[in-house]
Order: structure tokens, then sequence, then C-alpha cells
């Protein structure tokens, strides 16, 4: 049992946070302007996970005016200044151009001739994808600051509490915008002994550092919870949030046990003009599917061992990025000298959109001993538009109307998208497919 | 006296329909070849046993039940393991005895031992979701397994205790009801309650007992959930706790549980079945 016990404790807990104006996604600090991300209110999670240990990667897309930025997270265990890292936000964009839901495209060659394949991943457009004062006054409220330090550009504060209330004062002192509720849901983590993270920008230190944006921020403890608190995050957001989360493991798949892990719909052949409006068919796929879960499962978007991909949609990441995103078990020694294809490091993204009423608890995971593969894919086969000159090409041909018909088909099933709408944006003059039944005909949308 | 139906009978046509439900709804991934393994190597290990230990009569019966709730239970990507793990969940019944009869239920010691020493196999609690729905097709389907196998008083006490203790949580923290709503609508929950806790033949033969039983469980399962912060706490805590059985046997006695009518079925088959 013993054994058993370890693998299966897995844990980590972490995160939910606000920003100080208010309290928007998950971590309260992904702020996406309309339009300008293919899933607003997302957050990116990077959880490298193995025995006890864990390392949280914080991806941070906020986009305001610095001094608006803070975040609170439950922790849980004490941080101290080693735990604690701030890396470069192009690691988790690699991490999630490489797990991204991706288009393979091939292209039918005369049928008269022999068959050759032409494959291309394309990456989706996806993812978008005065301390001893303070002490004092700390005390009085029943909060205890248990360290304080500077992280990169990240002024950073260790709490622990014994109220709720004083906790909400202190932080309501200290300038966090506290939304209603929370006070509850904080009440609820001090007598689970959490500690809370809390971070703010350090606009000297931004300065001087010279970036131009916040860089996602790490932490790195021992925990046998396996979990991330998303509740704090729901109490003022606008509407549910998407979360991704990547996780990192030795031995297989990672899925949720207080909610059902679902694929995602993969491996269909779809119209091609699908390759235009790729962003906008992930967002209206991944929009049904959560309608046909009623928003209570998470979606599995991609699992594979991280030493090769097919096919790949990024190079895969180096030992050195997966060293840099926590991935502890992976030798220092051989990073420099292997580039590529890391071996013993299984990913697993998970994507859920989430509110309080359908996620009512914090997510928490287990890591499974399933390798399988698994990946978001979608194919676009072209027809052979040229002549054709053998009675095979003219079958090939007589049968692309039925093919283009399964295809959309296919595309209006994932979707919900009209069947009509697409049948029109298919376009293909001749080889037209059947306009449906009479039915469809009959009441036919102008 | 009337004679009774075996229960066994029912309880085989409820798994195998959940079975079906999980394979066919709600993406359990119960992969026919798997499915075809277990069964073929519960009946086969039940069969060897049968004549190892000279058993006038080969019974298929309880290696069904144990075959079709490993096949909701077990995962695992190595057909081996699939083997592995039902061959040893029968041959407990024949070599793990006490008194005179087994002393695990036999789908949660093969599950744990497995997990316990060579792992490669996973249990996903999360995968049954919480529609209302399915919550109560397993509830009221169980709920008559239950009444047929006459000893719904463990499965109904175990419901009561873990209720308690998760509702008990919540106010402590002063949480929304919803959460243990939640957990109580959860199917692995249901599931382990109608039909695993409740097996007649590894629960204590008095009523009072059964109900102490039933309350360790729930309370080992809860330390395992909220204190160890590991899943399938249910699993981990019945097997615990299941050797401790026949000393509340000793401590409370009752009369031994028999699956069929005295009359129909040989003594010497009865404590294998």
């Amino acid at each position: 049992m013993k054994r058993s016990m370890t693998l299966l404790g897995i844990s980590l807990v972490l995160a939910t946070c606000w920003s100080s104006p208010t309290v928007r996604a998950f971590c309260g600090f992904y702020v996406a302007k309309a339009d300008a991300k293919l899933f607003n209110q997302a957050s990116q999670v990077v959880l490298v996970r193995h025995d006890d240990k864990t390392v949280i990667t914080m991806a941070n897309d906020f986009q305001g005016d610095p001094t608006e930025f803070a975040v609170v997270i439950p922790v849980p265990t004490f941080i101290e200044r080693r735990q604690v890292h701030v890396t470069n936000k192009a690691l988790i964009d690699h991490l999630d151009t490489f797990t991204a839901p991706r288009l393979v495209e091939y292209f039918d060659q005369d049928p008269c001739m022999r068959h050759i394949l032409m494959e291309r991943a394309m990456p989706s457009a996806a993812q978008a994808p005065g301390v001893a004062g303070r002490r004092s006054r700390a005390k009085a409220l029943g909060v205890s600051i248990e360290a304080s330090y500077t992280v990169g550009e990240y002024d950073i504060v260790i709490l622990s509490a014994e109220q709720s209330d004083g906790l909400t004062t202190w932080l309501t002192d200290n300038g966090y915008r506290i939304p209603p509720g929370a006070s509850r849901v904080l009440a609820s983590y001090i007598r689970q002994n959490v500690r809370f993270f809390v971070a703010k920008v350090n606009l000297e230190e931004q300065s001087r550092l010279g970036f131009s944006y916040l860089r996602p921020i790490q932490v790195a403890f021992e925990s046998p919870k396996f979990m991330l608190p998303i509740r704090l995050g729901t109490l003022n957001a606008n509407g549910p949030q998407d979360l991704l989360v990547y996780a990192l493991t030795q031995n297989g798949r990672v899925e949720t046990t207080n909610y059902r892990t679902v694929k995602l719909p993969s491996g269909m052949d779809l119209p091609v003009f699908v390759k235009q409006e790729f962003g906008d068919f992930y967002k209206a796929m991944f929009t049904e599917q959560v309608r046909k879960e009623n928003m209570r499962s998470v979606f599995l978007e991609y699992a594979w061992d991280m030493s090769w991909c097919d096919p790949c949609a990024a190079d895969p990441l180096s030992t050195t990025e997966l060293r840099e995103l926590g991935v502890f078990w992976l030798d220092g020694g051989r990073a420099r000298a292997v580039k590529r294809g890391a071996q013993n490091t299984f990913v697993t993204r998970l994507h859920v959109r989430y509110d309080g009423e359908h996620f009512p608890e914090d997510l928490v995971f287990q890591e499974t001993a399933d390798r399988t593969n698994f990946q978001g894919r979608y194919v676009l086969r072209h027809a052979y538009e040229g002549e054709v000159r053998c009675e095979y090409g003219r079958t090939y041909q007589q049968e692309l109307a039925t093919r283009h018909e399964r295809e959309a088909q296919s595309l209006a099933a994932i979707t919900g998208w009209d069947i009509q709408d697409i049948r029109r944006k298919m376009d293909f003059g001749e080889n037209a497919p059947a306009p449906g039944s009479w039915w469809e005909r009959l009441w036919k949308k102008n | 006296m009337q004679r009774q139906r075996d229960p066994r009978i029912y309880q085989i046509a409820t798994l195998a329909a959940l079975v079906a439900y999980g394979a066919s709804r709600l993406d359990l991934e119960i992969q026919l070849a798997a499915a075809t393994v277990t069964i073929a190597t519960a009946l086969a290990t039940q069969f060897l046993c049968t004549k190892l230990f000279s058993l006038p009569r080969f019974d298929p019966r309880s290696a069904l039940i144990s075959s079709l709730s490993l096949c909701l239970l077990l995962r695992t990507g190595s057909m081996s393991l699939v083997v592995g793990t039902t061959a040893i969940a029968i041959a407990s019944k024949f070599f793990l005895r006490i008194d005179g009869r087994h002393v695990f239920n036999p789908t949660n010691f093969g599950l744990v031992a497995v997990m316990a020493s060579v792992g490669g196999i996973w249990v996903s609690p999360g995968q049954w979701g919480t529609g209302a729905f399915f919550a109560f097709l397993l509830a009221g389907i169980g709920g008559l397994v239950i009444h047929r196998a006459s000893r719904s008083d463990v499965t109904y006490a175990f419901i009561g205790f873990y209720a308690a203790l998760v509702v008990g949580r919540t106010l402590w923290l002063g949480d929304p009801l919803a959460i243990p709503l939640y957990h109580l609508q959860n199917g692995a929950f249901l599931l382990f309650a109608f039909f695993m806790i409740s097996d007649p033949k590894t629960t204590p033969d008095s009523r009072a007992g059964r109900i102490l039983f039933a309350l360790m469980v729930a309370l080992g399962a809860g330390f395992v959930h909220f204190v160890l912060f590991e899943s399938n706490g249910f699993l981990w805590s019945l097997v615990f706790f299941a050797p401790i059985t026949p000393l509340i046997n000793r401590l409370l006695p009752g009369e031994r549980y028999q699956w069929c009518h005295r009359s129909a079925m040989p003594l010497s088959q009865r404590s294998y079945a």
C-alpha cells in the first residue's frame, strides 16, 4: 500500500488570486482585451509533479498598468525566497504551441497517379493563447507575515491567518480590492491550514530589469495535495473563465478526480475552409463540447510523451526548457548536451471552462499510468482539381460530393454550426454536395 | 419459507447494464478486448481454483460479478495487468480466508493489491460525473439489488455516515452545501456504496456489526480523502478494514449470510461463492 500511496499521493495546491482593481480570471492577472485572445479570460498554468514535489508556473498576460496588478494564491506550505522563481513567458508559449490542437492537410493527387501524401501541421491560432510597521498591524489582525521578499519584478509576501476577517482587512489596508464573498472562501482555506502567497509588482525592479511585460511566476514546494484552487477566482468573474493546465509528469496522463475528464473530438476530416477560420472553429467546437457536457467536465486536448510528436505543431521542448519549467527529474548535466527529445516526461494539456456554479470545488488531480497518445487533430483533404483520364478518376470525382457532405456533417456536429452555412461556405461548384433532404430545403434559411 | 431467487443474477444484469451505459454514454473507455479478457480470466481463475480446492461444482456467478465490477473500475494500458489484477481478485477468495470464508471483496482486493505493488493501473473516480439521471439509475437499480441481497443496512449506514462526514466538514469550513451534495452525487461513490461495501460475504454477520463496519469504512475513506489527499479513499479504506470483520463477528455475532435458500446450494460450495 505504501508505494501506491506515494504514487497516488500526487498533489499540489495553489493558486487563485486577484488583481487589485478587480478579480478577474483564475489568478486574477489574466485580463484579455476583447478580440485580442482566442479565449477571453483564460489563464495558463504549468504543473510539474512527481511524488509530493510540485512546481507551478502561472502565466501572466496582464496588459494594464503594473500598479494595478496583484495576485493572492493559496499555497499548502510555507514558501521561502528560494522556492520562487520568475521565468520567461516564451517557455509557456512554446509549450502552448506544442500541445495546441492542430490542422493536418493532405492534398489528393491525381487519382490516376500514385497517391502521394503531403502533410503539414499548423500551429493553432489557439492559445492565443515598510515591513516592520506592516508586521505589527498584521499581528493585530491575526495575520502573520511569514516572509517578505522581492523576486524579479515582484514583491512577495507569505501570509498565514487565524481569521478571514483579519486577512480581508489586511489585504484591503494594503491596497487589494477584495471581491464580495471572498471572506467566506478565505475562511475555508484558513481552516485547511493554507498560507497565502501575495505578489505585486515592484515598479523599480521592473524598470531596472527592463521587461515591458510581467513574467510568469514559478513556485516549487512539497505537499501531498495535487490540486489547483479555482474558487477565489470565480467570485468576481464576469461569467465563465477558461483555464489551460499543462501537466508535466513522469508516468502518464493527468486527469481530474472530482470532475469528469473528457477527450475533445479529434481526428475527423473537415471542410478545407476551416483552415482560414481555425480560431473560430476551435472556439466554436470547444463551446459546443462544453454545452454538451453541461459545463461540468474538464477537456483533454493533448497527452503525449515529450520526446516526440506527430505531426508536430512546434518542436518538442528541449531538456533545458523543460528544466526551466520545473521538470526537476531531468538531469542537469545532460540538459546542455541534449537539445531535443527529453525522455521521461509526459505532457497533458487540460482545458476547462468553469464558473462557481458548475465547479463548486477546486480541481483535484491524479496522475495515471496511461501513456496513450492523444491530440486534437483535424484533417483537411484537398480534392484533386486537375483533369482525370481514367475510370477510377471518374469514380473519385463522383465520390467527392459524398465526402464533402460527410465533412460538412462532421463540422456541424462538433461545432453546432448551421449545416446550410457550412455547405454555402464550401462552395464546390460542380462538385457541390447534395443539398440535403427536401425538408431541409423547404425551411432553408435565406 | 418461500424460495428466494439468487440476487446475484440481478446484480450481474445490473452491472452489465452499467458497463454498457458507461461505455456508450460516459466515454469510460471500456474496451471490448479488455472486457472480454477480464471476464475470461475471472471465469478461468474461478474454474482452476474450483478444481484446486476440489469443489463439487463450478459456479460462475460470483466471478462474473467481480469481473464486471473490474470492467467498470480498472483502467490500464497493459493487457497483462488486466489478467493479473483479475486473477488476483478471484484467487483472493480462495487463498485469503479467515473462519472459513474470504476476507476481502475480490474486486476491491485485486485493484488495491496491484495499485500498491506493481502499479500501472488506476481507477478514475471522476469519470462517472454527477449526472442526476445516472445517480438515480444507480441508486434505484442498486437499491433493488441490495434489497434482494437483504443486507441493505450496510449500504444505507455507509451513505449516512459518509454524508454526515462530508456535510460536517463543509459546515466546519463554512463552505456552501453544494460541495458535499456534489460529492454525494458522484457515480463512483454510489457504485461503491451499492455494489462493493454491500458484499454480504465480506461484511459482518450482525446488523450492529455491519453498522460499525460502515462507520469505520466511512471514517477511513474520509481520512484518505481529506488528510492524506489521496484519491480512491473508499477502496483503500475497505481493504484496510475488511480483515477486522472476523473480529467484529466474534464480538457481535450474527447469522452467516448465504446467497441462496439453504437447500439451494451444497454447504461445501457456499463459502466460496
